[in-house]
């Protein structure tokens, strides 16, 4: 493990020009849980670790217009049992429960959730090629083990997928997320917040190095009390997911109103399904009509030799989940 | 033989070491404190065939606090070892990717691990051939299956009669390669005092560690001593001494001080042994009313370039099912792969899960009930030897369980449903052979009254300490808390490793002995005495012994999304003498649950391309988590069975994985009406199966 300096931030900015005077040699610390196991491996090696957690972003406060407004500190596990979000957002409540281990997301922040890497196990072996590891030498899962990784949006260059199960329940939730950055304050959509691969697959969002995540904002969503994360894998718990569903949905007089639907565990980022969303809207909220939405929006899908069988999963797990939200 | 008088055989003795292990207290291999210490960290090939032409390590040795790199240019030269897995840093071959090539010792583990990524290994890499197949051109015949029993065997006319049967099963079944993955990972630390040299390591036998050790650095036995008297599971994996051991003591050496040496989950993918995937073609020939005529069982496994290891998966179907044709095979090929060894029930684990599953096939075909079909093709005496049993009550646990489960009450068609799941039950056989080992025990008084018993056995986490603890008192007739038994010291009277089920059977004979010859010399006014069991192991009759169970799996499949529950499991067995039922208990469970693990999750995943396991941790490679284990029951048959051994017992540690992959394979294919013949069956195949 490469030698690293550690320090402890206590002011925001201090902590943005750290990362952004080291020329790439600082990263931010969160929990840990997924950083440190990267360090060991020798997949990450940073020089100084500033550790954000102590920053003054470990709140959850309501915001004025009805919406929640998350510090990038709070601990998974707080937010997963937050009043507020078990009444008003049950789906995300359900999306971080569903992910990882009781101790594990004890560690876990906000941030660091929203920013953990792909789980692909050639990225994680320093031994091997990848192209997001190290640009340029080549993708072996693209014709090897990808069981688990992408069947849509991604490239020749990488087919991995993005971990996070929160990360789903946000997308579909429409958040915001506040970024204190070198250029200063500003904010995006968290489904513009991580990036398909492309050509560069190094690059998992359109984060800088020195962009701070200090807040995530969820906007007020009276349908989101009607929400669900189901999510598939391999065992019972502490497994990724193969594929997982968050959606929201409100039907009125037998037809869908309105909808907030996010694929995880099929593409290099949460998968806001807007298709499917446009579809459904104002049509019978019916099972044929959720899956003709789901094929709407699977329509691009290119599976791998050996993960087609998700390409069905994800559409009955959609049909299945919003017939449940509206059986009620 | 004296009887052994009941009080604390049987009754539910907590572990005795189990308040030193909560509490942290016990000291496992590399925690212990031997004052001043350096670290060690291995550097393993990153090809899987080739030759080392040059390390360069100066940029590891220039970091602050290393003291030496080690490899094959600078190595001390070891004696001649029969595990050539042993023979670290002796020569430039690489044999497998991931094999160690280097090690470096450090006054840190930091700066040790970070010298080791700056070693560079230069290597001139040769094709590699990683993949089993049962065409492969390279397939031979080995000499013998682990531990030595023939690797074919026929009887009768297997042909003939197959063209004769009314109904043929014929079907291949394989599983992957499996990693034992016991929760403390493989460690040693090593210290030489002069020309004597200990160890702390974690493993299943001091005694058998010692041995090995001592040749290889060209030392007697008796100027080595390995200690292991906590050890976090083994499963097989820590049955013979692994790599790190030999390094260890070799850092030591060379650095003049206690060295440490704990190898990484990921390492222990690599360098401590695993299962062989296994390919099985099983033919079954049968009468219309469902009497086996005919099994065929041939097993096509891998071993390493380095070391022979043939899984001895067939051995079971020698001894299951009462048939005049019996014809059993083992082909290996060698290639450039770790060295498989064993893992839990090696052989009647995955070659059951064949067996059993042909078996489920073949009373579909014939239309009869499988317990039925079971107990029809029961067996008086050993079908491929002939031996008779000492006892054998396989139709016993299945009667038992059929009721304990409800089994009248199946349907046996198939794809019944609550709601949007499917809902089947499956039933197999289980089978482990009850080996009993010499061994040697001193049991004394102390002045105090107390009782002191010495015999190098292990306890890896099983309980063993605690029911030799049981077998003493009552043999001494004192209550258990008089006596204490020291075990996991080579020191101490030369004993067994903890593997083939045959712990308890096998120590504890010696350790009933040995307290039974105290009681005599007390008598005499002695204090202590000693007990060796080889003769009377030697004079035990020629009979057939095995312990036998039955597995019950229920299981529910959402036809929609294909996720498989195991929404229950039953395990019925007969193991001789019960010791203790809460460790028993234990250890049953603990197998029926890596039994799930074989059947729904585990899969070590190569990639033929680079030749390693892939999925080398435990986030990656899946075990059953305890939301997986939704009911489980444990059920025995106590059996009196005088020809085993003085206690009575035929051992537990590994019939409760035999089986359980086949019950729960066949309980999906209840539920479905689809057939998995490949481990483990995943929810690939079963998307949308209910629509
Ligand atoms: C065995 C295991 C199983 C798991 N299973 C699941 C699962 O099923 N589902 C799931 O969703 N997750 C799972 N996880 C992943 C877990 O959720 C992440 O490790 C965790 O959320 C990361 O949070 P952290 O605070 O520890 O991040 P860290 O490890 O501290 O950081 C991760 C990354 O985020 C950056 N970072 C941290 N905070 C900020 C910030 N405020 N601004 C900018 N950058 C920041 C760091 O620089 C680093 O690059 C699992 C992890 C493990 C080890
Ligand atoms: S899929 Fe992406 S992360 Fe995985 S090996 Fe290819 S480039 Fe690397």
């Amino acid at each position: 493990m490469k030698p690293f300096a550690y320090e402890r931030a206590d002011e925001t900015a201090r902590a943005v020009s750290t990362v952004a005077g080291s020329h790439g040699h600082a990263t931010f610390l969160g929990g840990g849980t997924n950083l440190v196991d990267l360090m060991k491996l020798g997949v990450a090696t940073p020089e100084r670790l500033v550790d954000v957690t102590r920053l003054p972003h470990a709140e959850i406060t309501e915001t004025k217009y009805g919406g929640l407004l998350i510090g990038a500190a709070v601990r998974n596990s707080d937010l997963a049992v937050h009043p507020l979000v078990r009444e008003r957002y049950p789906v995300l409540s359900e999306a971080i429960l569903a992910g990882a281990s009781g101790q594990i997301r004890n560690m876990a922040t906000i941030g660091g959730n929203l920013l953990q890497r792909t789980r692909c196990p050639y990225f994680q072996d320093v031994s091997k090629a990848c192209n997001k590891r190290a640009p340029g030498s080549g993708c072996p899962a693209r014709h090897g083990e990808h069981r688990e990784l992408a069947i849509i949006g991604h490239s020749e260059h990488c087919v991995a997928t993005h971990p996070s199960d929160m990360a789903v329940a946000l997308a579909a939730l429409g958040a915001e997320v506040h970024v204190h950055g070198g250029q200063g304050l500003w904010s995006i959509p968290l489904t513009d917040l991580h990036r398909l691969p492309g050509e560069m697959p190094q690059r998992d969002t359109i984060l800088a190095p020195e962009d701070l995540i200090t807040h995530v904002e969820l906007p007020p969503l009276p349908l989101a009390r009607n929400s669900r994360y189901r999510k598939v894998r391999d065992r019972a718990s502490f497994a990724f997911a193969l594929v997982s569903l968050a959606a929201a949905v409100e039907v009125d007089g037998g037809n869908v109103a309105d909808c907030r639907i996010a694929f995880g565990g099929i593409a290099h980022k949460p998968w806001r399904a807007r298709k499917a969303e446009e579809t459904l809207r104002g049509r019978p909220a019916t099972p044929d009509a959720f899956g003709a939405a789901a094929d709407a929006e699977l329509a691009d899908a290119r599976p791998l030799r050996d993960n087609g069988f998700k390409l069905l999963l994800a559409r009955n797990l959609f049909v299945r989940v919003l017939t449940d939200l509206v059986d009620g | 033989m004296a009887e052994v008088a009941t009080r604390a055989i049987g009754a539910p003795v907590r572990r005795i070491e189990g308040r030193a292990k909560v509490t942290g207290a016990a000291r496992y291999a590399v925690e212990h404190d031997p004052g001043e210490v350096a670290y060690g960290w291995i550097v393993q090939a990153q090809v899987a065939r080739g030759k080392i032409t040059d390390i360069d390590d100066a940029e590891a040795r220039s970091q602050p606090g290393v003291l030496h790199v080690l490899w094959h240019g600078n190595a001390p030269r070891l004696e001649e070892v029969s595990d050539a897995e042993l023979a670290v840093f002796q020569e430039p071959r690489v044999a497998y990717r991931g094999q160690i090539v280097a090690a470096v010792v450090a006054d840190n583990p930091e700066a040790a691990r970070e010298a080791a990524r700056l070693v560079r290994v230069k290597v001139h890499e040769e094709p590699h051939d990683v993949g089993l197949r049962a065409d492969h051109p390279h397939l031979y015949k080995p000499d013998k299956v682990n531990p030595s029993f023939p690797s074919d065997t026929d009887k009768g006319d297997v042909d003939a009669a197959l063209a004769r049967a009314e109904v043929t099963i014929d079907h291949t079944y394989s599983t992957p390669a499996y990693h034992n993955n016991a929760m403390e990972p493989h460690a040693t630390l090593a210290r030489w005092d002069g020309d004597r040299l200990t160890v702390y390591d974690s493993n299943q036998g001091a005694a058998a560690h010692r041995a090995p050790l001592a040749k290889a650095f060209g030392l007697e036995p008796e100027q080595v001593r390995v200690l292991a008297e906590h050890v976090g599971g083994g499963f097989g994996s820590k049955g013979t001494p692994r790599p790190q051991m030999i390094v260890a003591a070799m850092l030591a050496r060379i650095s003049g001080r206690a060295v440490k040496l704990p190898v990484t989950r990921q390492q222990m993918f690599a360098f401590t042994g695993y299962r062989t995937p296994t390919i099985q073609r099983m033919r079954l020939g049968a009468t219309g009313d469902g009497r086996i005529t005919a099994i065929e069982h041939r097993v096509f496994e891998q071993t390493s370039q380095i070391r022979e290891f043939a899984e001895q998966a067939a051995t079971p179907t020698r001894v299951m099912y009462a048939t005049d044709n019996l014809r059993t095979s083992h082909r290996l090929v060698r290639l450039d792969v770790p060295t498989p060894s064993w893992m839990r029930a090696p052989g009647e684990c995955p070659g059951m899960y064949a067996l059993e599953s042909a078996i489920d096939e073949l009373a579909l075909a014939v239309g009869i009930d499988p317990i039925e079909l079971r107990i029809r093709n029961d067996a008086d005496a050993e079908p491929d030897s002939g031996k008779p049993f000492s006892s054998r009550n396989l139709v016993a646990c299945l009667r038992e369980g059929a009721d304990r489960f409800g089994w009248a009450d199946r349907d046996p068609r198939q794809r019944q449903r609550d709601g949007r799941w499917f809902i089947g039950s499956g039933v197999a056989a289980s089978t482990y052979p009850a080996y009993q080992r010499d061994a040697e025990a001193t049991a004394r008084v102390q002045p105090d009254g107390s009782f002191r018993v010495g015999i190098a056995a292990a306890d890896i986490g099983t309980g063993a300490r605690t029911a030799l603890t049981q077998i003493a008192a009552d043999t001494l007739g004192v209550p258990v808390e008089r006596v204490r038994v020291d075990i996991g010291d080579s020191a101490l009277p030369r004993a067994g490793v903890a593997g083939g089920s045959m712990g308890t059977s096998s120590w504890g004979a010696a350790v009933a002995k040995a307290c039974e010859a105290l009681l005599a010399e007390m008598e005499r006014g002695g204090s202590e005495a000693h007990a060796d069991t080889k003769a009377e192991i030697e004079a035990k009759k020629d009979l057939a012994r095995h312990a036998f169970g039955a597995q019950f799996a229920e299981v529910r499949v959402d036809g929609e999304t294909g996720e498989i529950r195991v929404s229950r499991l039953l395990g019925v067995f007969a193991a001789g003498r019960i010791v203790n039922p809460v460790t028993a208990r234990s250890q049953f469970i603990g197998g029926m649950t890596m039994g799930m693990g074989m059947a729904l999750f585990e899969e070590s995943v190569m990639d033929r391309r680079y030749g390693d396991y892939l999925n080398h941790d435990l986030a990656q490679y899946h075990v059953p988590a305890n939301a997986d284990v939704a009911d489980i029951e444990v059920a025995w048959i106590e059996e009196d069975d005088p020809e085993l051994n003085r206690i009575g017992t035929k051992g537990i540690g590994e019939i409760g994985i035999v089986g359980t992959a086949a019950a729960i394979a066949n309980a999906v294919h209840h539920a479905t009406g689809l057939r998995f013949r490949a481990l483990p069956i995943h929810l690939d195949g079963l998307v949308g199966a209910g629509t």
